[in-house]
């Protein structure tokens, strides 16, 4: 109480400038970087509604479709995301997903690896592949833009070169066959909920194939990462001290760093969640396909960051959100499939790509400024 | 002796040739601001991170509660209770009042291996101290780059306090700051020191420092003019020594000289 009567003075001094400070709650909703993306999805999910209703987009099986696209985007999309509000790029994630694959696929096939192995093989190499990207970053203070384009071009050229190297072409079939019986493959490859969509078959409610299995036959692996993915770092983000690290990481490095947050260990962490989240993309692919591919995963560095972007990063750290991103890979997903239910032809799809990013950034940027600005 | 919270006894430091400090010796006790005045190149910003544990002092000691203590990193400063505030405040502008008072030392519920931030506690107490100042944050999830100047900075100290400082070192604490704002923050200051920190405030700004502090020690090409008692000097001569007098005194006879040449 005694403190009460001497503050009251001193908070005449703010008063005048409490008044322009009021905020409402649409402000406060306006401030959230992932409403952008949010309301994007929500347009994109009206427009094709009204443009492709009846089309079938929206049947199990369509939805199934352009949400396993999204997902797979949004599996990479929210690492980096994590990175971006950590303050860092990492441009070799298309390229982790090339080597991943071989990463696996060599060892099982050409060493008689058992599968699991070689995906134990693919993450631990992730990790270093992580790490060396962080730990280059973080010790020699060079932007992580040119450390990760470096990392692109290496890690691309030692798949092509190993994989020649080992096989003598580009690209390793025969997968399919190690994944029955494997203890670790199936987190990678097993459609789950088949029960639901038996019995919605059984039932009529959804499309049916010719011998009377349904059409879609059970949520892909993919769209599962995704949710969890989006769900677990969402937490880290906003309930966790980790969590508060990556923001002040990213926000003021030398501020963070005086206060006492590690910043060197969590950009290093970060740079090994996104080799990582690369690798489980990689994993879920190889399986589903059977195959790895030397190209794989080819500018798929630029998706997640474009999705990221749309879900309300911003390009210079300490802002945004995973689940903002989960929203900027939907959007993508979702149109990349749905132009097919429409009359567009689909080499639109990169201009429409493009364009979303460009509002978005402009957007963002605008946000921002409010964010920051001081009277 | 114990009598002095803290003593920076004969501070040397130099980088290679060049001395940065010389023979800086600084005592305080709880409850007392003194103010280190300085003009630019003074050595003002080598001592504050001697201060802090960013560097080590080539020469001297530092005893801190009657113990010798040597700072190896910021940390130990820290650990010993003097926090140091700079200039660039450590604050992130684009994260929330709450996530930037608590940076680096969130408090932390749940069983162990599934803790998390408790962010209720965390507001709780954000807002609990920045109003004891005067500040109401009527929303600590609000972005500190909102705020103004003034705010930040008493965020920044009051953050400080909060997590145990004896001895405050304010870096250029009114630099930024208009007029209402600086008094603002210096009131906050003379509020900590009487509730029994020791404030080492940092400035060129003779006018901020003179009303507020107990003690002077004029900083001037890396060597202490000395420390004076506020009864011992007056604001014009504290002036005159830290903008070099003696220069000033020169300007003004050789203008009156070539006045009167002019004028005859």
């Amino acid at each position: 109480m005694s403190t009460k009567s001497k503050s009251i003075e001193t908070k005449s001094y703010f008063n005048q400038d409490e008044r322009l400070k009021k905020v409402s709650k649409l402000r406060l909703l306006l401030n959230r970087p992932e409403l952008g993306a949010l309301g994007g999805a929500i347009l994109v999910f009206i427009f094709f509604g009204i443009v492709a209703g009846d089309t079938g987009m929206f049947s199990a099986y369509g939805v199934l479709n352009f949400l396993d696209v999204s997902a797979n985007l949004g599996i990479i999309a929210i690492a980096a995301a994590m990175l971006m509000i950590g303050g860092e790029f990492d441009l070799s994630i298309g390229s982790m997903i090339g080597f991943a694959g071989i990463c696996i696929a060599i060892p099982a096939i050409y060493w008689g690896w058992p599968l699991w192995t070689s995906i134990i093989f693919a993450f631990s190499m992730a990790v270093l592949v992580g790490y060396f990207n962080g730990i280059l970053v973080v010790r020699t203070g060079l932007p992580s833009f040119i450390v990760t384009l470096a990392m692109l071009f290496i890690l691309r050229g030692a798949t092509l070169a190993i994989t020649r190297l080992i096989t003598g072409r580009t690209q390793v079939p025969g997968l399919r066959v190690l994944i029955e019986d494997d203890p670790l493959a199936w987190i990678f490859a097993t459609d789950t909920f088949k029960w639901v969509f038996t019995w919605l078959g059984s039932m009529n409610l959804i499309a049916l194939r010719t011998d009377g299995t349904p059409l879609a036959t059970g949520i892909p692996p993919s769209v599962i990462w995704f949710i969890a993915l989006a769900i677990i770092t969402t937490w880290i983000l906003m309930k966790t001290r980790y969590g508060n690290w990556i923001f002040a990481s990213g926000g003021d490095k030398n501020g963070a760093n005086n206060v006492g947050v590690p910043v060197g260990r969590v950009k290093i962490s970060l740079f090994i969640g996104t080799a990582v989240a690369a690798t489980i993309f990689a994993t879920i692919q190889v399986l589903d396909a059977g195959s790895a591919d030397t190209m794989r995963g080819t500018l798929k560095e630029l998706e997640a960051i474009a999705a990221a972007v749309v879900g309300g990063c911003l390009l210079t750290g300490g802002y945004g959100s995973a689940i903002g991103a989960a929203f900027g890979a939907l959007i993508f997903g979702t149109v990349s499939m749905g132009i097919f239910y429409t009359d567009v032809d689909t080499d639109w799809f990169k201009v429409f790509l493009g364009a979303m990013m460009l509002i978005a950034v402009i957007f963002n940027n605008y946000i921002r400024r409010k964010v920051t600005e001081s009277k | 002796m114990s009598n002095y919270l803290v003593q920076f006894n004969n501070i040397s430091k130099f980088f290679g040739k060049v001395i940065a400090l010389k023979d800086v010796t600084m005592k305080l006790k709880k409850g007392e601001i003194m103010c280190l005045l300085g003009d630019n190149g003074a050595g003002k910003s080598t001592l504050i991170k001697t201060l802090a544990g960013v560097h080590r002092p080539d020469e001297g000691e530092i005893i801190v509660e009657g113990k010798k203590t040597i700072f190896d990193s910021p940390k130990d400063a820290l650990d010993m209770g003097i926090a140091t505030v700079y200039q660039d405040l450590a604050l992130v502008s684009l994260m929330s009042v709450t996530r930037n008072f608590f940076m680096g030392r969130e408090p932390m519920k749940g069983p162990p291996f599934f803790k998390t931030f408790d962010i209720d506690k965390a507001n709780k107490i954000a807002a609990e101290r920045m109003g004891q100042i005067g500040i109401d944050v009527r929303d600590p999830s609000q972005a500190v780059g909102t705020m103004s100047g003034g705010e930040r900075q008493c965020l920044a100290i009051s953050r400080a306090i909060y997590f145990g400082a004896k001895v405050l070192v304010l870096d250029e604490p009114t630099s930024a700051l208009g007029v209402h704002q600086a008094s603002v923050v210096l009131k906050y200051i003379v509020k900590a020191a009487s509730e029994g920190l020791a404030v080492i405030l940092i400035t060129h700004n003779v006018h901020h420092a003179y009303p507020v502090g107990n003690s002077f020690t004029v900083l001037n090409r890396g060597k202490s003019l000395g420390t004076y008692e506020k009864k011992d000097i007056s604001r014009e001569k504290l002036l005159s020594m830290m903008a070099g007098g003696e220069e000033l005194n020169k300007l003004e006879v050789e203008l009156q000289e070539m006045n009167r040449s002019s004028t005859n």
